[in-house]
């Protein structure tokens, strides 16, 4: 991949805004914030790989979007003169064993991919920054006992864990989401527990300490946006895992009941025609695997912009 | 007194995408069985130079030179097993911190030994035999147990030392010490060179100790190479470093205190620029 | 300072090592009570009442009552906990609704056919993974690497499920190269006497090397399929440290030594990457366990994963929460040896 370095490209022509966002002596903080935003962007969109992995997932948030506007058949139109008819020009990548056209399925199905990740991440990241900011912190007992609490979370397998909430409550989506969001936040807690623990004993936090600043103030104006890149970093990987876990408990029946279109509820009712009917259970899979692995090149991308010296998994 | 070692016009050259760098600028220079100490501060060229003699550079770096000859034989060569050969039975290299360059979950001596059994074909018993007389040699006391230690559980000056021994216990002709004794207390230090002085003396060889500290090279060595920015800039026997011509040398020599200097500032070097380019 | 062997230094190693096994022992007692109380809590939080699950929802009360009070269910929460605690110590998980036998008797019955499945797939993953990475270190760039990092890709991409099921269209649909799911054809069920519930190892104790084969390719694909992701993990893990231990100063002293690349690379740089690959070995078995939840599902493989799975679906909430503890202990078990091993053999953290 021939690309201009970031110095050829800075320093070549440059007009107004892009100037401006260049500048090495910015004049206002908004400016310095906008500059640095604009060179990581420039960083990253060299990345060809990352930029792959955007697009796949701007490809999704427009799936979701669009889907009544771009499915060329409704999702839940069964239609048993066609049940389980190979791809063709009318059903692009097939149906299934109710008549239903599969890309129109899977395109609706983006929708509740995007609901789950959503609001685990949601639900996940504030929970998890939060107790590990604190117990960064605060320290002592208070840090012993939120660290054994997520010891005892991550000490879990993540799907057993899930599946015995969503035995628990019962299946459903937002039952799903809820177990996941509960195996997915103590990594973050981690994350954030380490990064506190770094930035406190900064020269800048005692000065503000000095300054009069209170711990909530110090937390949140300080040591939170400090950890929000390694956390965003970790988020975005974790889509992929989160992704992969919503659809095995669907595939299990433990996610969105049917008739709703979840990609692993999809997988698993064409298992029974795996054999001869295999594109029923196949597609749903494929989509599934492009989103997971958009997750996975964009994260890497940001990972190599944002938090450089975080080592691979 | 023949050449041991002759090289020249040695260039290395490092590419990377963002920039090109050239570590080495055309160095020559010819030794013999004697010490020869390479100064310069850092990024002047000094190990990477001998790093090239040994075949250390990797890609990104490239070596090219008119020759480098030791005993009368080109040392770059495309048969892998010639610098085989050559490393540890006829050159090798002494580097700077024990705490790194000894393998962490190997036993000293193992490391020893394992020096002594690839150039002479010798059973384990007779390696190990070897290995403790080396020890020894290093003065080292109750070479048995320090055998079975791992480097974590030794202390600089001895780590170093046992360096020496994994260095010299195939008997090689040329020995390059780079910046051994930086990373030890002074005290050590000359302890440590004392024992190097001894076993180059003893067995004939030759010695190129690289260092940043140009009175320990002046006082230890036989002649010295000043390097600076890939080239060197001066020559001249240790006995006459007080009677240097070129700027550079004479600057870093103000730069040292002398008992006798008058009180008062001590001067900045001045870096010409042109002793980038030119070839003094 | 030089080398201390002398009493005093021995003794006092020994007793900072007993103070850093205790400190070890009370942290993992911890984390495993902290596991039963999520799992406690989970189990309250179901809305079926167990006692009808027990008794049946037509039982006169003087029954319900008697259930409930053998369930101990009158006791204050707390009581209900240390009485929980006490019969997990002893092996009570109750009653499998679905079965009706104990659970841990379903356990023992299920659990060495999920180990025989995880087992064989981190063979899988050891044996192709860090040659693997190796490959990809010491060729960075090159197509060795570019193939691991997209074996690496497909490995957090791909749900293994799906994998599973597209193997099985490939290879016992259409190839016909495997058999198809279970641990044995039919054929072959029963007659072997289980010693140690492993098939393979049972099979080639009792020298019944027909049953060993068939066992063996049953095992073939969904060992592949879940090692797969073994693989990936593994290989990935291995690159980053070899390239690591590859810019170590030891290595160029190898190199000076006149040690040859071959054994700079498998002797040297490997035997340092050894010991934080256990740690990944050790992980990669735990997460393998998870996984098999959805491959023993996939192939009907009789293991504790699709113990979990059948059980859930009846909300048998014994059983799956059994087999919740189960899994936890062995992954805080792994955790543990993961450690232990470490210690014994980094020579520094002795």
């Amino acid at each position: 991949m021939k690309s201009l370095s970031l110095n050829n490209r800075v320093t070549g022509q440059g007009h107004g805004l892009r100037q401006w966002l260049l500048s090495n002596a910015p004049r206002s903080r908004r400016q310095a914030r906008l500059g640095r935003a604009y060179q990581a962007w420039l960083t990253f969109s060299q990345n060809r790989l990352a930029m792959i992995g955007l697009g796949i997932i701007i490809l999704l948030v427009a799936a979701a979007a669009l889907a009544p506007l771009i499915a060329p058949y409704p999702p839940n139109a069964p239609n048993l003169s066609v049940r389980l008819a190979p791809m063709s020009a009318a059903h692009w990548l097939g149906t299934d064993e109710l008549g239903r056209d599969i890309l129109s399925r899977i395109i609706f199905g983006s929708r509740l991919t995007l609901y789950v990740i959503v609001l685990v991440a949601i639900i996940a990241a504030p929970v998890g920054l939060l107790i590990g900011t604190v117990a960064g912190y605060a320290g002592g007992w208070l840090d012993m006992v939120l660290m054994r609490g997520t010891d005892i979370f991550l000490a879990f397998p993540k799907l057993i864990l899930a599946l015995a909430f969503v035995a628990a409550l019962g299946p459903g989506i937002e039952n799903a989401i809820i177990a996941i969001a509960i195996t997915a936040w103590p990594p973050y807690a981690r994350i954030a527990r380490a990064e506190t623990i770094t930035i406190r004993k900064a020269d800048f936090i005692k000065a503000a300490r000095l300054q009069g600043a209170g711990p909530t103030r110090l937390v949140w104006g300080h040591v939170v946006p400090l950890c929000l890149s390694s956390l965003i970093v970790r988020v975005t990987l974790d889509m992929a895992g989160i992704i992969l876990t919503a659809a095995g408990l669907g595939f299990l029946g433990l996610g969105a009941q049917p008739p709703l279109p979840e990609w692993g509820a999809m997988i698993s009712s064409g298992r029974k025609f795996m054999l001869d009917q295999w594109w029923v259970a196949a597609m749903p899979g494929i989509a599934i695997f492009v989103v997971s692995l958009g997750f996975n090149l964009l994260g890497d991308g940001l990972r190599d912009v944002l938090d450089p010296k975080a080592e691979g998994r | 007194m023949t050449a041991l070692l002759d090289v020249k016009n040695l260039r290395v050259t490092f590419e990377t995408r963002k920039e090109t760098i050239k570590a080495v600028r055309g160095v020559s220079f010819a030794m013999g069985r004697e010490k020869l100490g390479i100064v310069g501060e850092s990024g002047s060229g000094k190990s990477v130079t001998c790093r090239a003699l040994l075949g250390l550079v990797r890609p990104p770096g490239t070596v090219t030179a008119d020759h480098l000859l030791f005993d009368g034989v080109e040392l770059r060569q495309s048969d892998p097993r010639h610098l085989q050969a050559i490393r540890g039975r006829r050159i090798s290299m002494v580097m700077q911190d024990p705490k790194y360059s000894l393998n962490p979950v190997m036993t000293v001596g193992e490391q020893i030994a394992e020096a002594y059994r690839i150039h002479a074909r010798a059973s384990r018993s007779e390696a190990r035999r070897k290995t403790i007389e080396m020890l020894e040699a290093v003065r080292i006391r109750r070479p048995e147990q320090v055998y079975d230690t791992y480097p974590h559980e030794v202390s600089g000056g001895m780590g170093q030392r046992i360096m020496i021994a994994m260095m010299l216990i195939p008997g090689p002709d040329l020995l390059i010490a780079d910046e051994p004794t930086s990373a030890l207390d002074v005290t050590v230090q000359l302890q440590l060179l004392a024992i190097m002085d001894d076993l180059v003396q003893q067995r004939g060889m030759g010695l190129i100790f690289i260092s940043h500290d140009l009175n320990l090279v002046a006082s230890f060595c036989d002649r010295i190479i000043i390097m600076y920015a890939g080239r060197i800039m001066e020559t001249c026997p240790a006995s006459e470093l007080h009677r240097a011509r070129h700027p550079y040398t004479r600057g870093l020599l103000n730069c040292l205190p002398q008992i006798d200097t008058p009180p008062g500032a001590l001067p900045v070097l001045k870096r010409d620029p042109a002793w980038q380019d030119g070839t003094p | 300072m030089g080398v201390g062997s002398q009493p005093s230094a021995q003794g006092n190693r020994a007793w900072r090592y007993g103070r850093k096994l205790s400190t070890l022992v009370a942290s993992v007692a911890l984390t495993f009570l902290g596991l039963l109380f999520v799992t406690f809590l989970i189990g309250r939080v179901v809305p079926i009442d167990p006692v009808l699950a027990a008794v049946g929802d037509r039982a006169p009360a003087e029954v319900y009552e008697r259930v409930r009070i053998e369930l101990g269910l009158h006791l204050p929460l707390y009581q209900q906990f240390f009485v929980y605690i006490a019969k997990v110590f002893q092996g009570d998980f109750g009653r499998s609704v679905l079965t009706a036998n104990p659970v841990t008797t379903d356990i023992l019955r299920v659990f060495p056919a999920t180990l025989e499945l995880a087992t064989a797939a981190t063979f899988f993953g050891i044996l192709l993974g860090i040659p693997m990475g190796v490959m990809g270190a010491v060729h960075q760039g090159r197509w060795p690497d570019q193939l691991l990092r997209v074996v690496g890709l497909f490995g957090y991409s791909v749900p293994v499920f799906w994998l599973g099921l597209m193997g099985l269209l490939l290879f016992y649909g259409r190839l016909d190269w495997v058999p198809g799911p279970g641990r044995l054809d039919v054929f072959y069920e029963g007659i072997l006497d289980p010693v140690t519930g492993v098939i393979l190892i049972d099979s080639a104790l009792a020298g019944e090397w027909d049953i060993f084969r068939n066992a063996l390719a049953h095992i073939a694909l969904p060992a592949s399929i879940l090692g797969y992701y073994s693989l990936a993990y593994i290989s990935r893990m291995t690159r980053s440290f070899m390239l690591e231990q590859l810019n170590q100063e030891y290595i160029t002293t190898a190199r000076v030594k006149g040690v040859s690349e071959r054994a700079v690379i498998w002797r040297h740089a490997l035997g340092n990457v050894r010991i934080p690959l256990v740690t990944v070995i050790a992980l990669s078995y735990g997460n393998l366990l998870e996984g098999s939840v959805l491959t023993e599902t996939v192939f009907a493989w009789p293991g504790l994963g699709f113990y979990l799975t059948k059980s859930l679906l009846s909300a048998d909430m014994n059983a799956v929460l059994g087999g919740t503890i189960v899994v936890g202990a062995v992954f805080i078990g792994i955790n543990l040896l993961s450690d232990a091993l470490y210690r014994l053999m980094d020579p520094r953290a002795r």
